[in-house]
């Protein structure tokens, strides 16, 4: 890999600012994994959803995490939202350890972070109003003023652009479009005025143009709030309009980690690699020939294969070396850390 | 002529599927005309709720209690197979010449049946073969949709989502038919399992010479078959051409917006979204149904437009006039 030292330079700078910005979360060789017994009671393994996962986030900043199905993207998202205890490792919000939270303080982190889930057609009561669904979290933190609760619900429902707020207010979920329940969780995330959004799939169950739209209230929403998000996604193609940084997951580990920019241009991980090839753009041409995809399929992760959890699939896979011995981090650019044994030499 | 007659596989005019619902008739597809030669892949795109999978219904005439209206042309090969009594129907087209793989089909397998006999089951009660014959025939199908052979042996619950979709498409294959209906085949699955069915499909398309009708709301995946695109909006079909025409420079005003809203990888361009929603289709407008969103509205809109041809493409709008 060739770099300019201009890049380089440009590299060690976004780096620097990045370092600069005051870090909101951070994540240590965090490991979630569920025990698995037959009949209730006899142990039989573990499921390791999480295995092993460290990154930091800046306040302000936006990360989306790439990944299939089951490599463990809502284990690690349900854990930093406080819902799922951590088997092993740390997390650390505003200097503080989660796992030392009790009380009211952890009552308080809780409000800190808000939840944008996976299916909005799943997300919502079917039996409350848009109000109740966006008054319900503020007296549960303790608004006690009917007055000031309103207030909050009209602000919030108009950032979200539900609005006139009078035509929204007195809705079922079911009157309302895909497009609008999921701008009714996302005020509901937003009403406690979190630090932190975790959004799983916002949009994933909506149509194209619903979605782009979504994304960009979330987008606009995290600029004026200058608010935190994990942008949970399968989605290669919507990433870089939303977030600064990816985090490719596969198997319950974060496999390659980087600014948005770079891993699009400079993909490194063959799993990276196999993701954005199969990401389609709608283009004629595509129909003549054959998509390139790596063979098999994820791995259990009750008995995850040995060494590299991805060399059974790896046209790149080192004899000897991956299927024994499992990757650290490699970082063969500044800010740009893969864990795969094709990077050893390369890090400084 | 008769060579343009035998090269065309279907074709279908103005068709229409209604609902009775105690609110009133729903239009799901109101007046559908498209056609498609021998081997090739339409792709019908369109969002949700405009009448995709009714479409699929109405193609099959598989139809709920509460239809309102059923009628049109559906030529097959030639036969009008609208005229078919259900039995005729029965022997000579749904499985036989054109079949279906439904909208979430990977999940409405059989669970006490191993997914063998289910592959095999279409190819005993349509074409009459016994149970070893069919149980062959399975196992050629599976090499086709690249299922392991052993897996014959193994219940739905046993299978990734992928591997049943898989077999969801060995069903739909299990009896040669020419014609082929996919309904989102792909929209629940991850993205490597998704190129790989793309995969599966244009290797059928290319080995067995079988035909398609992709029915998505995924744009960008069904670009992977696309020999012709036609896009739906509120129960018709308002634009149909080659794909090769259609995705660099579409003509409708819908079909523009709905390309430049899908966010692409290896662009830069800025996705956009189109205001508003598409009509209900209990109270459809008179005119255009596009109107209300269209930002190239003008008086001649409140008249429903025709359908104008440009070379090779049809276009219902009246900027194509
Ligand atoms: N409560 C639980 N008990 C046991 N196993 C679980 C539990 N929750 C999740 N798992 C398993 O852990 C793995 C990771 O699941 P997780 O939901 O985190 O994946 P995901 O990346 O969010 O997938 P998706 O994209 O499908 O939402 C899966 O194998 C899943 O079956
Ligand atoms: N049996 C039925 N009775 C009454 N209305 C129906 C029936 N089936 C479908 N509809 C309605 O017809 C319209 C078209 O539905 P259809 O399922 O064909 O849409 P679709 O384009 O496949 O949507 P999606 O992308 O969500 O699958 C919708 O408004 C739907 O509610
Ligand atoms: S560590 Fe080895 S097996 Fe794993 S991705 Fe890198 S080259 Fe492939
Ligand atoms: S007919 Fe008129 S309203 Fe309809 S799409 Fe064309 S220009 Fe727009
Ligand atoms: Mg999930
Ligand atoms: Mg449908």
């Amino acid at each position: 890999m060739i770099h300019t030292t201009e890049l380089k330079e440009a590299m060690r700078m976004s780096t620097k600012i990045q370092a600069q910005r005051e870090v909101l979360l951070s994540i240590r060789d965090l490991h979630v994994w569920y025990e698995l017994r037959r009949f209730g009671f006899s142990h039989i393994g573990y499921v390791k959803a999480v295995d092993g996962v460290s990154f930091e986030m800046a306040q302000g900043e936006t990360v989306a995490v790439v990944g299939e199905s089951g490599c463990g993207k809502s284990s690690l998202m349900k854990t930093i939202l406080g819902i799922n205890i951590p088997t092993r490792g740390e997390l650390i919000f505003e200097g503080k350890n989660l796992s030392k939270l009790a009380g009211s303080d952890l009552r308080d982190y809780r409000f800190d972070i808000g939840y944008v889930q996976q299916d909005p057609y799943g997300a919502l009561p079917p039996f409350m109003s848009v109000q109740q669904i966006l008054e319900e979290p503020l007296l549960v933190s303790g608004v006690k003023d009917k007055e000031k609760r309103m207030e909050r619900i009209h602000k919030t429902m108009t950032e979200v652009k539900l609005h006139p707020v009078e035509d929204f207010l007195h809705k079922f979920p079911h009157m309302l479009s895909g497009g609008q329940q999921q701008r009714v969780v996302i005020a509901r995330a937003m009403i406690l005025e979190p630090k932190m959004i975790v959004a799983d799939e916002p949009v994933s169950m909506l149509d194209a143009s619903v979605r782009v739209e979504i994304l960009k209230l979330l987008r606009s929403l995290q600029e004026q709030h200058r608010l935190s998000v994990i942008y949970i996604t399968h989605d290669l193609s919507t990433v870089k309009y939303f977030s600064e940084r990816i985090f490719v997951m596969y198997a319950g580990n974060l496999v390659e980690k980087a600014e948005t920019r770079r891993l699009l241009t400079n993909p490194l991980h063959p799993y990276t690699l196999a993701l954005l090839a199969a990401t389609s753009d709608p283009d004629a041409g595509n129909a003549d020939d054959f998509k390139e995809v790596p063979p098999g399929e994820p791995p259990s992760l009750v008995n995850p294969p040995k060494g590299c959890r991805f060399h059974p699939r790896c046209a790149k896979a080192i004899a000897g070396l991956c299927d024994e011995k499992e990757p650290v981090d490699f970082e063969p650019e500044p800010g740009h850390f893969v864990a795969c044994w094709l990077y050893q030499k390369e890090s400084p | 002529m008769s060579l343009v007659a035998t090269q065309e596989l279907l074709k279908i005019e103005n068709l229409v599927l209604h609902f009775k619902t105690t609110k009133g008739v729903v239009q799901a597809v109101d007046g559908v005309d498209f056609e498609l030669g021998t081997n090739r892949a339409v792709v019908i795109l369109g969002e949700s709720g405009c009448g995709k999978t009714s479409l699929s219904k109405a193609l099959l005439r598989l139809l709920p209690r509460n239809v309102d209206k059923y009628s049109g042309k559906v030529l097959l090969q030639g036969t009008d197979v609208m005229e078919l009594d259900e039995e005729e129907y029965r022997q000579n087209v749904r499985w036989v010449s054109m079949s279906l793989v439904p909208q979430a089909a990977m999940n409405s397998l059989n669970p006490v049946l191993k997914v063998g006999e289910q592959v095999a089951e279409p190819a005993i009660l349509h074409l009459g073969l016994s149970k070893d014959e069919a149980l062959g025939l399975v196992y050629k199908m599976f090499q086709h949709v690249g299922v392991p052979l052993d897996f014959v042996e193994r219940y739905p619950f046993e299978l990734s989502g992928g591997m049943r979709q898989r077999v969801a498409l060995a069903m739909a294959l299990v009896t040669s038919p020419s014609l082929i209906v996919l309904d989102e085949p792909t929209s629940a699955l991850d993205l490597l399992t998704q190129a790989n069915i793309m995969n599966v499909l244009k290797r059928i398309k290319h080995e067995l010479g079988t035909s398609f009708i992709l029915i998505t709301h995924d744009i960008a995946t069904s670009s992977e078959l696309a020999d012709e695109v036609a896009i739906m909006y509120a129960g018709q079909i308002v634009e149909t051409g080659d794909a090769k025409d259609f995705f660099p420079a579409p003509l409708h005003p819908y079909a523009q917006m709905l390309m430049a809203s899908v966010p692409r990888l290896r662009s830069d361009a800025d996705p956009i979204f189109i205001n508003g929603q598409p009509p209900s289709l209990m109270n459809p407008p008179t005119g255009c149904r596009f109107a209300a969103r269209c930002p190239f509205r003008f008086e001649k809109c409140s008249e429903e437009p025709p359908v104008f041809r440009k070379g090779n493409r049809k276009v219902k709008c009246w900027l194509h006039n």
